[in-house]
Parts: structure tokens; C-alpha cells; sequence
């Protein structure tokens, strides 16, 4: 990269009058903003103040840190020093294979084993990953999706390993297969078996592990790939709704399944749009599952999330700075009522964390929680005619964009059509521009700028080279290894359910995992029932 | 090779035809389904007035490589996240070279770290871009390159 050494004179940005999701912001908001009859009380409904009377007093948020690579040992030894750091919950990251359902050893899957997660081919990986680990005191969460039944499975199978009761077991599947087609991509089978796929571990869960949440509905991706707050939350509402029809047409009951439906969403940097987002999402969630479907019980009314500080909101250009924007949108998602808090490291736009950032960044939330105050008193921000107003305003516009989709007819369609993904990209590039143009300041990237910087600093994680290679061989040893036939009878067994609507799929897919069937066979045999997503490409 | 930097920066529009009667592939190889800046590209070397095509998510080097060919493209751009870009990159110029198609310029957007640089130009990439840098430096970059 070419560098000019003089300092660039460029004039201090101006300060905007609208927030990065666009709403308008006065300078000066009086008490007329505060209706306290709509805002109500913490751990009453709406629960615009939260789901608890007392705030994080009674339990702070989890410390969840989003980690794994290479393969399951290498893993496994990461989250036991995150445990040993403080840390109060897992969170497994998964390679690209694992996600979209292929065998370490598919063509496609090849350049990407442990990538950007663990790779997890069987219950063989999983006993490692887990090792040494008691299922029945740490709470664990998989960023998982078109695989997640599968995933959720091989979790139980290897509780049952352990002798871990399954009823025991807390943590979360993300499982939300809806955004993967608009904004991840880990998408494998067309949208309506996917749902029933859904259906069947949230039915399942409820009764097997009713402390485990079977889904995460997440905003976060949509948000990262350049969707509004607004929209982040809108999408996820609307996808949410459509989980909760298909369980209710499954004949689930609402007022129990209600209650383990969680959801996941980026904070980044607009400190008072992020804590509106939450406040006002908290209540138009409560006001749907009693006004629409008619839910009485509290918990089933709850609007309960986790999130992910850093994401695109950090920078390459000037790493460090990264680490001041991770401590706002901490505090943004404390004062929002978050139930687990993912906090990026500092190098996470460009690395896989080393140890030394990944401490850094638990610090972060143990600095927020323990030394700033701010989690003492529940909603801290609530009655401030500010965070009031945004919040009405952040409502009303959350409220629009849910209203466009179902002009639409719904989300299942905007999806499958292609419409969504295509709105995402264009907002996208509006994200983008307004970044290049300078209007969107982003400090140390199109403002005060050095252009002597570097990306060259502190220490580089280096992904072990010979990782996939243990990986296949791992699983080569699997295959050889396991009673073949029981492996096979039980993927027979699942084909014939997969093909049987009435059937809930999950005891067969525990029976798979137990035989050490693997991930790329018993998706290769969903697969040959259901087909392939049809991506719609639109441009 | 051609890395952009800040002296590419145009304002916006001012490239309306920097890359008319281009055709240009925007291809998404391997497992990555982080397709959002592979569009946000498209849309914009679209504006340019490049002729777009792009291939949406999960194609393998040889799907990327036979429909680069089949439809005459001058240059394909690869849009890679997962950090596995040398395998990938290194197989799709493979492919191009096995169907004799070397002359189509290949570049590269995304997670790619500095310390890769030197590998994928000795591949023969002939640009990387990442999404801190502007668009317009992109545009310029790709007009200079494919001139």
C-alpha cells in the first residue's frame, strides 16, 4: 500500500441530526416524551424495562464468548482457558463443512476444515470437544443452523456419554434457518422442510430438555451484512412469527414452546438506536404473543436475547481502537437488558483471536459489569426523555418494515423470491456509500486517518497448518472403526421418517449420532427426501 | 498487482462508464455464505457499466472457471471470508489454466489478511481488495487492470 507521509488537514466531521438506522434525533427532548403508562415497570408487561424486576441483581448477563478452531482438542483446550478466564458459558464456533452438512472429506469441504470453527463430523469429535466438561453445569451455545438438529443431537448423545440427566442440560441451538437464506448462507434444504426440521427440535426440546433453548431467532447477521437496527429487529420479529405458526400448526402448544424461543442480535455503534432497539423490540414482542396468539403466561410473553459486540462495526484500519468501540457497545447492550453478551476481540475483523485479545475482550465485560455500576439498577436509561422518544420512534419504524413484509405476503415468500436478500444488498451498498462518501464516520478508516498506519501489531494467530489433516484422519478412523451396519440401519431408519411428515425427526437423529453415523451421511440422507434450496439470485 | 489506496478515491458517479463493455464474473467458491460485499461489488462494477454476472453461493472452482468461459467474462472476481482463499484461489487459477484460459484476470475481496498478499499475486491474482476500501478505488483498480 502506497502511503503519503504529510498529515491530510481534513475537517472535523459534523455531528449528524439523524441516527445510523435514520431516525431522527432533536437536539433537546423534554418530558412530553415519557409516557409512563406505556413504558411500565421492570418485569411487568410490555417489559420495556426488562424481563426482570431486578435487573441483573438477581443474575448478571452470561459471558459467552464465540470460540473454536482446528480441530476438537485444539478446541477444547481454548475453552478451558475462556472457563479459567471467567468466562460462565460456551460458545462453539463450527467449520463451513460442518455447518452445510459435508464430510471432512467432500471436495468442497477440503480448504475449509477448521477454518472459522471446529470441525464436528461425529459423535467421535464431539466426546472430545467436551471432554473434561460437565454438560450439567456449563451451559452451552452452537452457532448452528442448517446442520443444528444434527448438532443438537450428537449435544445429547454425548450427554449421554457423560451420564449427564438430558433434562439437565442448558444452552442454546441457534437453529434459525430463515436469516441463513437472506444474510449467512449456511442454508442446505428448501425452506418448508427446513421449518419442519425446526418444528421438530423445538417440540422436542420442550419436552427432552426443557432448559435448553432450541432456537436462537437472530437479527445479528442481517444486521452485520448492512441491514438498519430497524430492519435487524423487524426481520427478526417477522421470522420469529413464522416459527411460532409453524409450531402452532404443528399443534405445539404456545404457552410452553413460548418460553424457550430466544433471539440473537448485533450491537454496534449508535449508542442510543442499540438501546432502543432492545427496549422496544422487549415490548412489541410481548404485545404480539398476547395480542395475537393470545399467551397469558409471563415467561411465554418474554423477549429474551443475546449479543454480539464488534462485528463489522470493527476496523482493520487502527485495530486498537476496536477495543474502546467493544466497551460502548457493551455498556449500549447492558443498558439494552441483555441476557448473554459476546464481546469481539480486537483483531476479530481480520483474525481468529490469540489468547491475549481474547482476554482482553472478556475483561471487557467484566469491567462493564463489576466496575462502571451500570448494571446495579434495571434499565438505568428508562425515563430519560431521550431514550424514551427513540424508543417510540425505534417502535414505530420497526413496526413499518414489519408491515412491508407482510405487504409482501409474508417472509417465507419474500425469501424464497429472493425479495429480502435483495433489499439487504441494496441497503448494503447504501451502508457503504454513505461510508465512502464520508457521511458515515468510522474513525481511523474515513476520518482522522494515519497514513502511516499499519495492520502490522501485536501478535498473529496462526491456524495449525496440519489441523485438517488430523481432522481426516480422525474421521477415516471413525469410519473404520464403528459398527458399520448399526451406522447404517439407523440412517435407514431416519430416511424413513424423513419421508413421514407426522414423524418428529430428532429420536432418529440421536440414534444416528449414537452410531456414529456422521454429518455429511445423515444430511446426504435428508437430502435425498428433500432436495436442495434453490438459491434465488437477484441482482 | 494493483491495491487501491486513498488516492484512487472518487467521488461517486464519477465512474459511470469506467467499465463499459467489461464482462466481468462475481463468483462465491467454497462453503463461505457471507455473500453481501460479493453484491454489494456486483451492484457496483454494474453501475460502473460492466456487463455483472454472478454466480450466487457454494460453487466449486470448476463450476466457477466453466461458467467464466461459457460466458466470455473478462475477469473473475472471488469472494472469499472463511480464510481457506489460497486453497481456493490457487484451484479456480488451476482450472482456468487447465481450460486455457489464463487471460481471464482473476481478483480477489474479502478476509484476506496482508501476510497472504504475496502468495496470491504469485498465483497471478491481479488485485485484492478488502471492504474497507472505498468503491471507487475498486472500480478504478479493475479499470486500470482490464484497460
Amino acid at each position: 500500500m502506497t502511503s503519503t507521509p504529510e498529515a491530510r488537514a481534513e475537517p472535523a466531521p459534523r455531528l449528524s441530526q439523524t441516527s445510523a438506522s435514520g431516525i431522527d434525533v432533536p437536539a433537546r427532548v423534554g418530558p412530553g416524551a415519557v409516557d409512563a403508562e406505556r413504558i411500565g415497570e421492570p418485569g411487568e408487561f410490555p417489559f420495556t424495562r426488562g424481563i426482570f424486576a431486578d435487573g441483573y441483581r438477581g443474575r448478571l448477563w452470561t459471558i459467552r464468548q464465540y470460540s473454536g478452531f482446528g480441530t476438537a482438542e485444539e478446541s477444547n483446550e481454548r475453552y478451558r482457558f475462556l472457563l479459567d478466564q471467567g468466562q460462565t458459558g460456551l460458545s462453539v464456533a463450527l467449520d463451513l463443512p460442518t455447518q452445510c452438512g459435508y464430510d471432512p472429506d467432500a471436495p468442497m469441504a477440503r480448504p475449509e476444515i477448521g477454518k472459522v470453527g471446529v470441525s464436528l463430523s461425529s459423535l467421535a469429535e464431539a466426546e472430545t470437544l467436551f471432554a473434561g466438561l460437565d454438560l450439567a453445569k456449563i451451559s452451552t451455545s452452537f452457532t448452528i443452523n442448517g446442520t443444528a438438529a444434527i448438532i443438537y443431537a450428537m449435544y445429547l448423545a454425548v450427554a449421554d456419554k457423560q451420564g449427564v440427566p438430558r433434562a439437565k442440560l442448558t444452552g442454546t441451538i441457534q437453529n434459525d434457518i430463515l436469516k441463513e437464506y437472506v444474510a449467512r448462507g449456511t442454508w442446505i434444504f428448501p425452506v418448508r422442510p427446513s421449518m419442519r426440521l425446526i418444528a421438530d427440535t423445538i417440540l422436542y426440546s420442550n419436552e427432552v430438555t426443557p432448559r435448553f433453548n432450541p432456537i436462537s431467532i437472530a437479527g445479528a447477521h442481517v444486521r452485520d451484512a448492512g441491514s438498519t437496527a430497524v430492519e435487524e429487529m423487524a426481520y427478526t420479529l417477522a421470522n420469529g412469527l413464522a416459527y411460532v405458526d409453524e409450531l402452532a400448526r404443528r399443534g405445539g402448544d404456545i404457552e410452553k414452546f413460548a418460553k424457550r424461543l430466544s433471539f440473537f442480535f448485533y450491537v454496534h455503534m449508535d449508542f442510543f438506536d442499540e438501546v432502543a432497539k432492545f427496549r422496544a423490540g422487549r415490548r412489541l414482542w410481548a404485545r404480539l404473543m398476547r395480542d395475537r396468539y393470545g399467551v397469558t403466561d409471563p415467561r411465554a410473553q418474554h423477549f429474551r436475547f443475546g449479543v454480539v459486540c464488534g462485528g463489522s462495526s470493527l476496523t482493520a484500519a487502527q485495530p486498537y481502537n476496536n477495543i474502546t468501540r467493544v466497551a460502548i457497545e457493551t455498556m449500549a447492550a447492558v443498558m439494552g437488558g441483555a441476557q448473554s453478551i459476546f464481546t469481539c476481540a480486537f483483531d476479530e475483523a481480520f483474525q481468529i483471536p490469540t489468547e491475549f485479545s481474547a482476554e482482553l475482550a472478556v475483561r471487557t465485560q467484566q469491567i462493564v459489569a463489576y466496575e462502571a455500576g451500570i448494571a446495579r439498577s434495571v434499565d438505568p436509561m428508562g425515563g430519560s426523555y431521550v431514550i424514551e422518544q427513540h424508543t417510540d420512534r425505534m417502535e414505530a419504524g420497526i413496526e413499518r418494515v414489519m408491515r412491508e413484509i407482510d405487504d409482501y405476503g409474508g417472509v417465507v415468500k419474500a425469501i424464497e423470491d429472493g425479495w429480502l436478500q435483495m433489499r439487504l444488498a441494496e441497503r448494503a451498498l447504501e451502508r457503504k456509500q454513505r461510508v465512502d462518501s464520508g457521511e458515515t464516520v468510522i474513525v481511523g478508516q474515513n476520518h482522522f486517518r494515519r497514513d502511516d498506519q499499519t495492520h502490522e501489531f501485536g501478535e498473529v494467530f496462526r491456524l495449525d497448518p496440519g489441523a485438517a489433516g488430523r481432522v481426516l484422519e480422525k474421521y477415516r478412523r471413525v469410519l473404520d472403526t464403528r459398527d458399520g451396519a448399526r451406522a447404517e440401519a439407523s440412517l435407514a431408519r431416519l430416511g424413513r421418517a424423513a419421508a413421514d411428515d407426522r414423524e418428529n425427526l430428532m429420536p432418529y437423529l440421536v440414534d444416528c449420532c449414537h452410531a456414529y453415523a456422521t454429518v455429511g451421511e445423515m444430511v446426504a440422507t435428508l437430502r435425498a427426501y428433500w432436495g436442495d434450496f434453490q438459491e434465488p439470485v437477484r441482482l | 498487482m494493483n491495491v487501491p489506496d486513498d488516492s484512487d478515491r472518487a467521488p461517486a458517479g464519477a465512474s459511470v462508464s469506467a467499465l463499459r463493455g467489461k464482462r466481468i464474473l462475481i463468483a462465491k467458491p467454497g462453503l463461505d455464505g457471507h455473500d453481501i460485499g460479493a453484491k454489494v461489488i456486483a451492484l457496483t462494477l454494474r453501475d460502473a457499466g460492466a456487463e455483472v454476472i454472478y454466480t450466487g453461493l457454494r460453487k466449486s472452482p470448476a463450476d466457477i472457471a466453466r461458467v467464466a468461459i461459457d460466458e466470455g467474462v473478462d475477469a473473475v472476481g472471488l469472494s472469499i471470508l472463511s480464510g481457506s482463499h489460497l486453497e481456493l484461489v490457487g484451484q479456480v487459477v488451476d482450472e482456468l489454466r487447465r481450460l486455457d484460459a489464463a487471460d481471464i484476470a482473476v481478483f480477489v475481496g474479502g478476509t484476506i489478511p496482508a501476510a497472504d498478499h504475496p502468495a496470491l499475486t504469485a498465483l497471478g491474482v491481479r488485485g485484492i481488495y478488502t471492504s474497507e476500501q472505498p468503491l471507487a478505488a475498486v472500480v478504478a483498480s479493475l479499470a486500470r487492470e482490464l484497460a
